[in-house]
């Protein structure tokens, strides 16, 4: 019998009193002596040569103490593609890119001194559409793409505004639309739209003059910010620290590097002095990065019994003015391209566009919400046409253990059930029960939509964990990856106090990461935490244990494999002769004539994603997920067909998570991220005038869901289905939560209005719009 | 820019400040008083992630100039506590789930004090709007206004 259970159980997670008592640091709360603060000086054209830069007027103003322009600096950064400048070298590639950065004892100083700062520019043809952007003779956003270094993975284009160009090729599909009974085409579209972390982008950035750089920042990837700085302008990696304090929320959107780079060169011409940039709420969304925009075609072949034989997929991605993350979305989209589902024959390009619209980067799902858009509103199409249940059609399909996916891997016996996860939301929505469709003059009706997604990353990422044991028995848990609101350190508390049989009160996670000191993991990204922190941790426990039981086996002069470490002691069982407190071995072991033995007991535990493969440039096949997690949404939704709103009633969600480590923070996730799903799905987008200026930069007109948006329901089914080489079985789900609520929407407006929209967001102008037109198409037949 | 003598009162403490007139009480709480448990996300009125107790009521700080709170009273995040001891709406954040990256935490806690001494015992639709000016993105509010709701029952025991 375990005296100690954690493992499964909702414990408060562990920054939760700092949080709620206000005194939890986040980036912008620290204050450096001498430190300086940042404005910034924007491009107002989306594309055009920087002619000359007057800097003088602002320079005079006391307080000033650095200006920077892209000229002293000609650096370029990127973490699969080298082609990000610092500020605008030689032209500006968006509205909003940074072009001068002012640095003085004031924010109010550095604002008037940028207000002093005259450039002159030349306006140059823009693009703003990918599809155009692909178009011969269209304007290059990089005229010197062919000269970039970038990750080997990567496919770019020269001379096109092509970033990345993935292609997935499995059996035939020509011959697999030959043997379809029927063929259904369309289109799909998405605009860009923004993480909106509450917390803004926020660095602190110092370069001593001895060449020690130190970085204080909002950042989901301390290491990748450590490395991508080293590459990107020489310096090596031990003359860098990197600091990561409380996150306000990443969602993707503070993966890699981002304003380290300006806040270091500002504070190298200010002579060391730290320097801080806070972005504005405006900033956020027209300089810093958002989500990339997406048009899709998607061509399925299927036979009259439902079978899917083939499928091919177009995915061009609105990448903005710099690659950043997008490449490698494009990538994970373009290898997940059918979601959980078996088709033979399938035919995948997936492509990143230059445009001189806001860069592109990660966004919680990381390609996955936009491409499951069209491929689940496809899947109803699909079985609409062929006059079968959207449900059955989907099971029909459905990628279970045994079955290959698009890159031919062979779904383990361990995988996970999208047939379970489907099932359990049909129950839970009630579907094909027949219940009134006009709600007190609304009409209703229910969707489904199912998903899955893999960690998207390198083949051979790694992380790992250090435990100390304390001298009074107590341990230390450090490991690299965040806490951005997600509770991963939680959950490994958790599993440090399970393993040790131990209160969890007495185990502590540090909460703050500094690359100094805290050990190694890629990045806090891809849903990848607590399966590879989670693996990295328990192998430290196993290295903690092994170094008690050694000393103690000297001591006690017993065999090693006798002892036991629970319950903050080492024993032998049924000897209570033969038993010590761990906090007597925390530093030494003491013989009784005083000789210590053995040393300060550290457990350093790693792991490294396991038989993952490169994927073959032509054909996208290998192996690149390190797990699956499956997952369906159910939504059930109420149209106004006079105002054309939607409100979202019910949503029911079931993801095949392994196991359920902390079902209150767990629960917290799903409801996050379905509602991030239904901000995107009914209201947010980004805006932009002819020009490429965006028109809803603020917090009014970019809506976002408040407490009255939500559901008035919620159902979560957790499936657990364990995966053999995770911990606990556990998989992870921090993304998926947020996939498949758009389709999941849009397919309930369907079943409530007859109406099909193949654009997202299903805001109130465009239902209502759709909601006439077919009034008109009905008038007129 | 004129300068101003303004005296209040901030979690109970008496203050005596000289501040120029165009500074916000969001700046002098956070810039001033280091007291950084308010947090900034837009400077406009649109977020509610810098609300604070003016005279018990919720206020958006960003949108009040400090020389308006001459002779107030403030409450922040950091006045509700006393030591270990946190309150029914803080327990009960904790205990819901409430937390995720916290950033707007406080602002949700403030707001939910207040409620909960006008109206001891809100239904969900008073909860909803009284949080309703106040943005999150992690949780998707059901947990925090559950909290909230939780804390209405405690309280009475
Ligand atoms: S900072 Fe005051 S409302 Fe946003
Ligand atoms: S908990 Fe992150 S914004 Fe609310």
């Amino acid at each position: 019998m375990k005296k100690y259970s954690y493992v499964g159980k909702g414990v408060p997670r562990i920054d939760a009193f700092e949080k709620v008592t206000g005194t939890a640091q986040y980036t912008a709360d620290l204050r450096l002596p001498g430190m300086l603060y940042t404005k910034l000086l924007k491009s107002p054209h989306a594309h055009a040569r920087i002619i000359r830069i007057d800097t003088s007027e602002a320079e005079k103003l006391l307080g000033v103490r650095a200006i920077l322009t892209g000229k002293e600096v000609p650096y370029k950064f990127g973490i699969y593609m080298q082609d990000k400048e610092t500020l605008a070298q030689k032209k500006v590639h968006h509205v909003g890119e940074p072009v001068v950065a002012v640095a003085a004892d004031t924010e109010e100083i550095a604002e008037q001194a940028v207000e002093l700062i005259k450039v002159e520019y030349e306006e140059l043809p823009a693009v703003f559409d990918q599809r155009d952007a692909m178009k011969e003779g269209a304007p290059l956003v990089h005229e010197r793409l062919h000269e970039y270094k970038h990750a080997p993975f990567i496919f770019p284009k020269p001379h096109t505004n092509i970033a990345n160009h993935f292609k997935l090729r499995k059996g035939d599909v020509e011959r697999g639309f030959k043997e379809a009974d029927v063929i259904v085409e369309n289109e799909f579209y998405q605009p860009q739209v923004q993480n909106v972390q509450m917390e803004t982008h926020t660095s602190i950035g110092q370069w001593l003059p001895n060449g020690q750089i130190n970085i204080w920042t909002s950042a989901q990837s301390p290491f990748a910010v450590r490395h991508l700085l080293s590459v990107g302008l020489g310096v090596p990696i031990h003359k860098i620290n990197v600091v990561v304090p409380y996150l306000g929320g990443g969602f993707g959107g503070k993966a890699g590097l981002h304003w380290e780079p300006l806040v270091v060169l500002l504070s190298r011409k200010a002579g060391g002095r730290p320097v801080r940039l806070v972005m504005t709420r405006e900033e956020q969304f027209n300089t810093t990065a958002v989500r990339q925009g997406f048009y899709a075609r998607v061509k399925t072949g299927v036979k009259r019994d439902g079978k899917i034989v083939a499928e091919e997929l177009l995915f061009l991605w609105d990448a903005g003015a710099y690659a950043d993350y997008g490449v490698n979305i494009t990538r994970a989209a373009g290898y997940s391209c059918t979601g959980p589902y078996e088709i033979p024959n399938v035919k995948c390009d997936s492509i990143t566009v230059y445009t001189n619209h806001p860069y592109g980067t990660a966004y919680r799902g990381f390609g996955h919400p936009e491409f499951h858009f069209a491929t689940e509103r496809q899947m109803d199409l699909v079985a609409r046409a062929i006059g079968m249940d959207p449900v059955e059609f989907r099971l029909k399909n459905a990628a279970l253990p045994g079955r290959i996916t698009a890159t031919g891997e062979k779904l383990r016996e361990d995988a996970g059930r999208v047939d379970e996860c489907i099932k359990v939301v049909v129950e839970a929505i009630g579907w094909g029960k027949k219940e009134p469709k006009q709600v007190g003059g609304k009409l209703r009706g229910k969707g489904i939509a199912a998903l899955w997604k893999a960690p998207a990353m390198p083949s051979y990422t790694s992380s790992s964990a250090i435990l100390k044991l304390n001298e009074d028995g107590t341990v230390t848990l450090s490991i690299g990856s965040i806490e951005m609101g997600q509770g991963t350190p939680t959950a490994l508390a958790q599993m440090v106090a399970e393993e040790l049989q131990m209160p969890i009160e007495k185990v502590k996670v540090v909460t703050k990461r500094e690359t100094d000191f805290s050990p190694y993991t890629w990045q806090t990204v891809a849903s990848r935490g607590l399966f590879m922190e989670g693996n990295a941790t328990l192998d430290a426990v196993r290295k903690l244990k092994e170094q008690v039981r050694e000393t103690a086996a000297e001591l006690f002069g017993v065999p090693k494999e006798e002892l036991v470490v629970a319950e903050e002691k080492v024993f032998v069982p049924g000897k209570p002769d033969k038993s010590m407190p761990l906090a007597k071995l925390a530093t030494a072991g003491i013989f009784p004539d005083g000789r210590g033995i053995g040393g300060p007991v550290l457990g350093y535990g790693m792991y490294t994603a396991e038989g993952l493969t490169n994927l073959d440039p032509e054909t996208g096949q290998g192996l690149p997920a390190l797990m699956w997690t499956f997952g369906a949404q159910g939504a059930e939704v109420e149209v106004d067909s006079e105002t054309g709103e939607v409100r979202v009633l019910k949503m029911v969600s079931a993801f095949d998570i392994g196991k359920s480590i902390n079902p209150v923070l767990l629960k917290g996730q799903v409801y996050g991220g379905i509602v991030q799903g239904i901000g995107s799905a009914l209201m947010e987008e980004f805006i932009f005038n002819e020009k490429g200026a965006l028109l809803n930069n603020n917090l009014t007109d970019y809506k976002i869901c408040r407490a009255q948006d939500i559901p008035d329901e919620f159902v979560f089914i957790p499936i657990e289905n364990p995966q053999r080489n995770a911990p606990y079985g556990v998989r992870g789900v921090g993304e998926h939560v947020r996939i498949s609520v758009e389709p999941a929407i849009a397919n309930a407006i369907y079943d409530a209005t007859g109406v099909d929209l193949f654009e997202i967001p299903m805001n109130r102008e465009r239902v209502w719009r759709a909601l006439k037109q077919r009034g008109e198409k009905v008038a007129s037949a | 820019m004129s300068r101003h003598e303004i005296s209040l009162t901030v979690n109970g403490e008496r203050y005596e400040l000289e501040v120029e007139a165009n500074r916000t009480l969001l700046q002098l709480l956070r810039e001033d008083l280091e007291l950084t448990g308010t947090k900034q996300a837009c400077e406009r009125g649109d977020c509610g992630l810098c609300t604070v107790l003016l005279d018990g009521v919720p206020t958006k700080s960003c949108l009040v100039l400090a020389v308006e709170v001459d002779g107030r009273e403030v409450t922040t995040v950091e006045g509700l506590s006393r030591g270990e001891e946190l309150t029914p709406v803080q327990r009960a954040f904790i205990e819901q789930g409430a937390v995720q990256c916290g950033f707007c935490t406080p602002a949700f806690i403030l707001a939910g004090e207040a409620l909960l001494k006008h109206n001891p015992r809100p239904t969900e639709e008073e909860v909803k709007e009284a949080v309703g000016g106040i943005l999150c993105r992690c949780t998707g509010y059901r947990q925090i206004i559950d909290a909230i709701l939780d804390a209405s029952k405690s309280a009475k025991k």
